[in-house]
């Protein structure tokens, strides 16, 4: 581990809390332009998360230290993802640590804990959010790990650097199988980051919540750690798609320039992928909860379709 | 004086246990004396029993003859590098469970203290002595031994009927199970007469009885596991039992079936055939998928922990046949691979379900309750166990850092693998069923959050859960030894395979250990650092410093104010604990996903209700299936047989005298 590559990997986590919010603002604003509203500000996400963190935190009595704990280490898990998934670099000294399967088990474990306080207060709203949410925790995450598995069986290998460097360096081959996974890659992503149509970020009635009625009793710097770490939730997932898709851009080593080529590729396929989920998010309508098995098990189908394709179709080459 | 063998040690640890026990009989009544001093002195032993595994692992076998047992048959022991893995799971765990009993044990409960004495310690020697044995003989009345104590471990409180029906299922399916063992062993034999494991090695079978072999011994070691179709005693007799004896039932017992199969495939029956890792992992798959939905669908916590032990012994069926697999097409290398698995994950569960079975002890302590509807905001209460169980919860949820990830990491990493292998359709079928093992690790985070959010989390559902109180100290130490083995089983898992890799050596011929060594301490790479890692440390450590990093800065550049008022719940009125999920509301979403799975009665209120109520009762369809068909023949049968039955005694002499007749005519010279 050098200096140079633990460099890189700070600056890939400060870019990436400072990219988070951003790309939330993005996508809202680009939902408003498609709605026909005004859109709020691209920096709107930073101002409501400066404004949360000035704020006094509201604690309901019954809440336990668990749910005073539970933001802190959803944020944890999430910087710990944002650090993993190369966005600029493939050289990255904590990659190692977490491969694509712990990935999926770091998600899971921020899951758990913010379900678990969601359940701590003890309200009607927080438990059914908290239900809600494993409910689709459950049904997402089989399609999220046969999506990985086929872009593992593809390079190898489960690190997400090694996946990135077999698609984007080497000789340029078409997997029909990627495509499958594509497509279910991005259902999952929907389902798990909250979005329409398994969930509506923007939604103000309660009994159709899931994530906001999780979080409806945390307040100030609390529910700003959780917002924040929702972006990033947003990001990573992003990251993810695009190097598991996408990656080409991304450099292999540290050099100074490659960085310098690779941030504004990033943001051009950050800004791209934002506006393409504000259309297919308006476009779409939210389905009631228990259509969202049918929307993710049509993922799952997908994942397993890429994965059976790659093993009847693509092991000769 | 010579110095003393590991198996000499580990032969006075068993005598040591059966003497603590009779020791118990010695003052029946006086719990002081039994519950400070001689449950201690067990856990001492087990802890020796432990270390003294560890210090062997990796040498070579040795052997011991005790001149007990049968005339021509003596009692023939041995010590290996398999059986010391488990030795030193059943070591350890003891330890931590016998600890938790020394606080656990309250005057005027079930059994005399003495006799409870008795029967633990004399499960735990026979849990010994079953992975000690090398001759059938010796197995046999081991796991006899082991199935009778735990069996009145199980009545301990047998004024309740239905502890009382609990035990005798659980004894019939034993022994349903002991007799396929018995038969497996007389199939291994071959004829020869010769039934200790060193003639059974011996041994060619041809490809049918080997099979037959292996199939017998798949049932009747599933018996015991709790593999389907034959799970139905383990969540009946795993509630009933006391809290400390469903933790060593759990943790320790159903590993030893797990090790009788290891043992019986790899050990005596030489090479195996493709196909025996195929029923292995079908029947396995079967068993998480089932043990995963039912424990969603419980609304007794014991049972909940039950039905997710059935999950975890199906995943280790998994693990099971796919090591089977692999070995038969001799790629040993991926062999090792989900042999670690396997090996892994037992000792994980051991951990981790220990943990979770003495919480829910604790828990029935302080509230007398174990229904899930009737528990909630324990946290408040008894922070102890909350905090303890919060770790058992996440292991048994698959999720790093801790123990459970490691041997799920280790299993999907294996299943990556499966493309290779050289075989025109399995190598199709087997990534698949990667899948449902991912959808049976989903499901059981959504199975632990039910446990632990409704028991420990939200408002108190009773009045009377106010005056719970947290454990003692006792049982915080037996808690906190198995929290502790949990963790150090999730953040140091390179220390721990080059530890059971001796196992693995010896029944594959090759080992991980090599290969995990070369990249430090710190990562996990099996195959190499390209290909997979997994750096617990590490991910703890970012984890940690995210979230100490941010707490500080948060406070320095804003401020850390907080204050308290009532809950907000969107400004609704009415907050009382009635308006949480119930244990039924929660699993809501599984029972109808998953509908066919479950055998519901339901009632729903209508509006002309005087008193609305809902009701939903879930029931297993193998008793309606399967059970409950069977004992209906079985009375048939009976019925059938008592029209033999006259009662007179000019009917008997007549039955003679046909016998005779029938009989000169046959038996002719």
């Amino acid at each position: 581990m050098n200096i140079f590559g633990f460099l890189g990997q700070l600056f890939a986590i400060a870019l990436a809390l400072l990219l988070a919010p951003l790309l939330t603002g993005w996508v809202n604003q680009c939902r408003a332009w498609l709605q026909n509203r005004s859109a709020p500000p691209l920096l709107q996400p930073y101002y409501m998360l400066h404004k949360l963190f000035l704020k006094d935190v509201v604690l309901a009595h019954g809440a336990s230290p668990l749910f005073r704990f539970a933001p802190f280490v959803v944020f944890g898990c999430m910087v710990l993802a944002c650090a993993i998934i190369p966005t600029l670099s493939t050289d990255l000294p904590f990659a190692p640590a977490a491969d694509t399967i712990a990935l999926v088990g770091v998600f899971g474990l921020a899951r758990i804990f913010i379900s678990l306080a969601a359940m701590d207060v003890g309200t009607a709203f927080g438990t059914l959010g908290g239900r809600r949410e494993m409910l689709v925790g459950f049904l997402a995450e089989p399609a999220l790990l046969m999506v990985i598995f086929t872009t593992a069986m593809i390079s190898q290998s489960t690190s997400v650097a090694t996946i990135v460097e077999t698609l984007a360096h080497r000789d340029f081959i078409i997997y029909p199988s990627l495509a499958f996974a594509g497509i279910a890659f991005t259902f999952v992503s929907f389902a798990e980051n909250a979005r329409v149509p398994v969930d509506n970020p923007a939604t103000h009635l309660e009994l159709t919540m899931i994530h906001e009625a999780m979080i409806l009793e945390y307040s100030g710097r609390h529910l700003a750690l959780i917002e924040w770490a929702a972006s990033l939730k947003l990001y990573a997932y992003s990251c993810l798609g695009l190097a598991l898709f996408f990656p080409w851009g991304i450099a292999e080593g540290n050099s100074v320039a490659g960085l310098l080529l690779a941030i504004p590729v990033l943001v051009a396929k950050l800004a791209i992928g934002g506006a393409l989920l504000a259309v297919i998010e308006t476009i779409n309508a939210k389905v009631r909860i228990f259509r969202a098995p049918e929307f993710l098990g049509t993922a799952f189908l997908f994942a397993v379709l890429g994965l059976l394709v790659r093993l009847l179709l693509e092991t000769q080459s | 004086m010579p110095a003393l063998l590991p198996i000499d040690v580990l032969l006075i640890a068993a005598c040591a246990w059966l003497a603590i026990g009779l020791a118990g009989l010695a003052a029946p009544r006086n719990l002081h004396f039994i519950s400070k001093i001689l449950f201690p002195l067990g856990a001492a032993v087990g802890v020796l029993a432990g270390l003294t595994s560890l210090r062997f692992l990796g040498s070579g076998a040795e052997t011991a003859v005790l001149a007990i047992g049968l005339p021509d048959l003596p009692f023939h022991l041995r010590l290996d590098n398999l059986a010391a893995v488990f030795v030193l799971l059943l070591g350890f765990a003891a330890a931590g469970i016998s600890v938790f009993a020394a606080g656990y044990f309250r005057k005027g409960e079930g059994a005399a203290p003495g006799l409870m004495c008795l029967q633990y310690h004399f499960f735990l020697a026979s849990m010994l002595l079953v992975l000690l044995a090398d001759d059938a003989y010796a197995f046999m009345v081991a796991w006899e031994g082991m199935a009778l104590s735990s069996f009145f471990l199980v009545t301990t409180d047998h004024r309740h009927a239905e502890i009382r029906r609990a035990g005798y299922l659980y004894l019939l399916i034993a022994h349903i199970g002991a007799i396929a063992i018995l038969l497996s062993f007389g199939v291994m034999t071959a004829g020869s007469g010769d039934y200790s494991f060193a003639g059974m090695r011996a041994q060619a079978l041809s490809p049918f009885w080997a099979s037959a072999a292996f199939l017998l011994a798949l049932a009747g070691f599933g018996a015991k596991a709790g593999l389907l179709p034959v799970h139905v005693w383990l969540p009946e007799a795993h509630p009933a039992a006391p809290s400390p004896v469903s933790a060593m039932m759990s943790g320790v017992m159903l590993k030893t079936a797990i090790y009788g199969l290891l043992r019986v495939s790899f050990d005596l029956l030489g090479e195996p055939l493709w196909w025996w890792g195929v029923v292995a992992m079908s029947v396995g798959l079967a068993t998480a998928v089932f043990g995963v939905l039912y424990s969603t669908v419980q609304s007794d916590m014991k049972r909940l922990l039950a039905y997710s032990s059935i999950e975890n012994i199906g995943l280790l069926a998994v693990a099971l046949g796919l090591t089977l697999i692999f070995h038969a097409y001799r790629m040993e290398a991926l062999a090792a691979l989900s042999m670690t698995a396997l090996l892994y994950h037992c000792l994980a569960h051991a951990g981790f379900k220990s943990l979770l079975f003495l919480c829910t002890g604790s828990v029935l302590h302080a509230t007398k309750e174990r229904s899930l509807g009737k528990l909630g905001g324990l946290i408040h209460r008894m922070p102890w166990v909350a905090w303890l169980a919060l770790a058992g919860v996440i292991a048994s949820a698959g999720l790093p850092p801790l123990s459970g990830f490691v041997s799920e990491w280790l299993l999907l990493q294996s299943f990556l693998f499966s493309p290779g292998l050289p075989h025109p359709w399995l190598n199709m079928v087997v990534p698949v069923a990667a899948a449902v093992v991912a959808l049976v690790a989903a499901l059981a985070g959504f199975a632990m959050v039910k446990f632990y959010g409704i028991i420990f989390l939200g408002q108190m559902r009773e009045e009377a859960l106010k005056d719970a109180h947290d454990a003692g100290p006792w049982e915080r130490a037996g808690l906190l030894w198995l929290a502790g083995l949990t963790l150090a089983l999730g953040v140091l898992p390179t220390a721990v395979i080059s530890v059971i890799d001796a196992a693995t050596r010896q029944l594959l011929g090759t080992g991980l250990a090599d290969k995990v060594r070369e990249h430090g301490w710190w990562l996990l790479a099996p195959i190499s650092p390209d290909r997979a890692s997994y750096a617990p440390l590490v991910f703890l450590a970012v984890i940690a410093a995210a979230v100490l990093l941010g707490r500080q800065l948060v406070h320095r550049l804003y401020h850390g104010r907080l204050r308290r008022s009532p809950a907000w719940d969107c400004g609704y009125v009415f907050q009382g604990p009635r308006a949480q999920d119930t244990a039924e509301g929660f699993s809501q979403p599984i029972r109808r996903i998953f509908e066919p799975m479950f055998r519901m009665e339901r009632h729903f209120p209508t509006i002309r209700d005087e008193k609305p109520y809902y009701s939903v009762k879930v029931e297993d369809h193998f008793w309606h299936w399967l059970y409950l068909p069977l004992a209906r023949a079985a009375e048939w049968v009976s019925r059938l047989i008592i029209r033999l039955q006259g009662g007179r005694i000019a009917i008997y002499l007549l039955y003679s005298f046909l016998t005779l007749i029938i009989l000169l005519l046959v038996a002719r010279p």
